[in-house]
């Protein structure tokens, strides 16, 4: 095989290590920041994913499908932040885990209520249908760029807000000492709503952009949300940057296992956990 | 103007009849507090006998069970900490409450906001021109402070938020004399601001010279309420209730 066929793969690899910074992302703050276990993230990816296929179905066009799933991913948010999150911030892990994993079962069930056992896919858009010459014989899909570049844009607004700005200020203070943050007057439920509701968003957009890439299916949700629970814990539980490290680990290594290793592809990420942990036990990075 | 006839005549504080609790140990038994505008109230007792408690259960940090606290008249007693703190109070903690992962200009100006009625006395800059040192550290993170330092960050966290009513709970403690004198002297400039605070700390002695009103607790209760000449024409008293 030659040097393209590799480069192929990379790139592949990094493609789909930016998606997973988007899932990841959110998991890793919603836990490190609210000490809140959301097992339902992954839904939010399924979510995203249906919502803009369903649109796209209607409206003929994926841009704007995306573009009016968004708000209603939002709008799921932030309901099952208020109906169901919400009265387990502080009932600790056990309940988390076993509201989240209902919240899974019933979005799982919705799915194949209103769209069936059937894979679908979505063509990319004629805009990006095209693709650029890697070397005489090898081609690579401008969607797929375009999925890292809108990654990549996503990716310094979040770094930009969380650094720079007075709500990423108090979003790292309320990591470090939300009574603390009370204490000052602000609104910490809040803050915590505007975390969640941000980080499903984030899950729920990278499904939306992957769907000319990934085809749906049922429990496709499942699958992202354990991939991007080894991210976290390689990253570092709370670390946005550990989130993005890990992301491209787990990206890479995933797309070059199912090529190179395809019996093995299963299991790799989860030695490459395995390794990771036993050299750092708490993961890459610490919390922000 | 009638609204500031009854502002200026309103108690920032009215509490009345405090019990509080840790679980099932009552710590707090039945205490009454009043803090008007402006004034200077010390809060003396010895160690374990409820002053960050009392102080704690004035904001909702750890909520009475028994008893009312109204701020600027009105009920707050199950209002949530950010409502009650809002209405001008700043918590100087015992632990100081700093954020190590934020850099001291982050911890400054993450609680920036407008006073109660929209005042903005304390904005960033005047805040350091009175932490000089502060100034000469914006880019430190708040574990690369010394206890000093990390002292004047919370009193200059404090006045950020543009408060009528600073709880400093044991600023000067554990600090160097030097340090603890440019703490007190910190304290006299938010006194002249008009900016009311409940004090407590060990330093009796000065504490006494810059109060208008003492208060001392004994075991969850207030024994001793009196100005600082009374209490000092009292030597048994303070003998008795804070051994100096
Ligand atoms: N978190 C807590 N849990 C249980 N008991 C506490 C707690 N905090 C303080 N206490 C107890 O409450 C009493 C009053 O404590 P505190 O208000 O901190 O006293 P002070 O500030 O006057 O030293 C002490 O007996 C202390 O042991
Ligand atoms: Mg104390």
């Amino acid at each position: 095989m030659e040097l393209s066929f590799y480069l192929i793969q990379l790139l592949n690899g990094i493609q789909f290590g930016f998606l997973l910074f988007l899932v990841a992302s959110g998991l890793t703050l919603v836990f490190g920041i609210m000490d809140v276990i959301n097992l339902a993230h992954g839904s939010f990816y399924m979510i995203g994913a249906y919502l803009a296929y369903w649109l796209t179905g209607i409206f003929g066009n994926l841009f704007l499908g995306i573009l009016l799933a968004i708000p209603l991913a939002i709008a799921i948010g932030m309901a099952v932040e208020k109906l169901a999150i919400a009265y387990v911030y502080k009932k600790g892990h056990l309940h988390q885990v076993l509201l989240t994993y209902a919240l899974i079962l019933i979005f799982d069930e919705m799915q194949r209520f209103l769209w069936g056992n059937d894979s679908h896919s979505v063509d990319v858009p004629n805009l990006l249908s095209g693709s650029i010459p890697l070397t005489d014989i090898q081609v690579y899909p401008v969607y797929r760029l375009f999925i890292s570049a809108v990654c990549i844009i996503i990716g310094i607004g979040m770094f930009y807000v969380i650094q720079k700005t007075k709500l990423g200020m108090r979003i790292r203070a309320g990591a470090s000492n939300n009574e603390m943050v009370q204490a000052l007057g602000i609104n910490i439920e809040r803050l915590f709503s505007i975390v969640f509701s941000l980080g499903v968003a984030l899950a729920a957009f990278a499904g939306m952009i992957a769907v000319p890439v990934d085809s749906l299916y049922p429990g496709m949700g499942d699958n992202i949300l354990i991939i991007s629970l080894v991210v976290v814990v390689i990253g570092g539980i709370g670390s946005i940057k550990g989130a993005f490290v890990g992301a491209m680990i787990i990206g890479v290594s995933s797309i070059f296992g199912k090529t190179l290793l395809p019996d093995m592809a299963s299991v790799i990420v989860y030695a490459m956990m395995a390794a990771i942990l036993i050299w750092r036990p708490k993961g890459l990075f610490q919390a922000i | 103007m009638p609204s500031d006839i009854s502002e200026n005549n309103t108690p920032l504080i009215e509490a009345r009849g405090l019990h509080t609790y840790y679980g099932d140990s009552h710590i707090l038994h039945g205490i009454d507090l009043t803090i008007h505008r402006g004034e200077t109230v010390s809060l003396i007792g010895r160690n374990g006998m409820g002053k960050t408690t009392t102080l704690r259960s004035l904001i909702g940090l750890t909520p009475p069970r028994q008893g009312t606290v109204k701020i600027n008249g009105k009920d707050m007693t199950t209002s949530k900490v950010y409502k009650i703190v809002q209405q001008g109070i700043a918590y100087v903690p015992e632990d100081r409450g700093i954020f190590p992962n934020l850099s001291v200009n982050e911890n400054l100006s993450m609680a920036a906001r407008p006073g109660p009625n929209g005042r903005e006395d304390w904005p960033l800059d005047h805040v350091l021109e009175l932490f000089p040192r502060l100034a000469e550290r914006l880019a430190f993170m708040g574990n690369q402070l010394s206890g000093g330092e990390q002292q004047m960050l919370t009193i200059g966290r404090a006045l950020m938020t543009n408060p009528d009513l600073i709880l400093l709970d044991e600023a000067t403690e554990g600090l160097a004399p030097l340090l603890r004198k440019s703490i007190w002297s910190i304290v006299k400039e938010i006194k002249k601001a008009g900016i009311a605070t409940i004090i407590v700390d060990r330093d009796i002695r000065t504490l006494l010279d810059i109060a208008d009103r003492n208060i001392i607790i004994e075991k969850g209760v207030i024994v001793y309420e009196g100005n600082s000449e009374k209490l000092i024409a009292e030597p048994e008293c303070l003998q008795k209730y804070v051994c100096v």
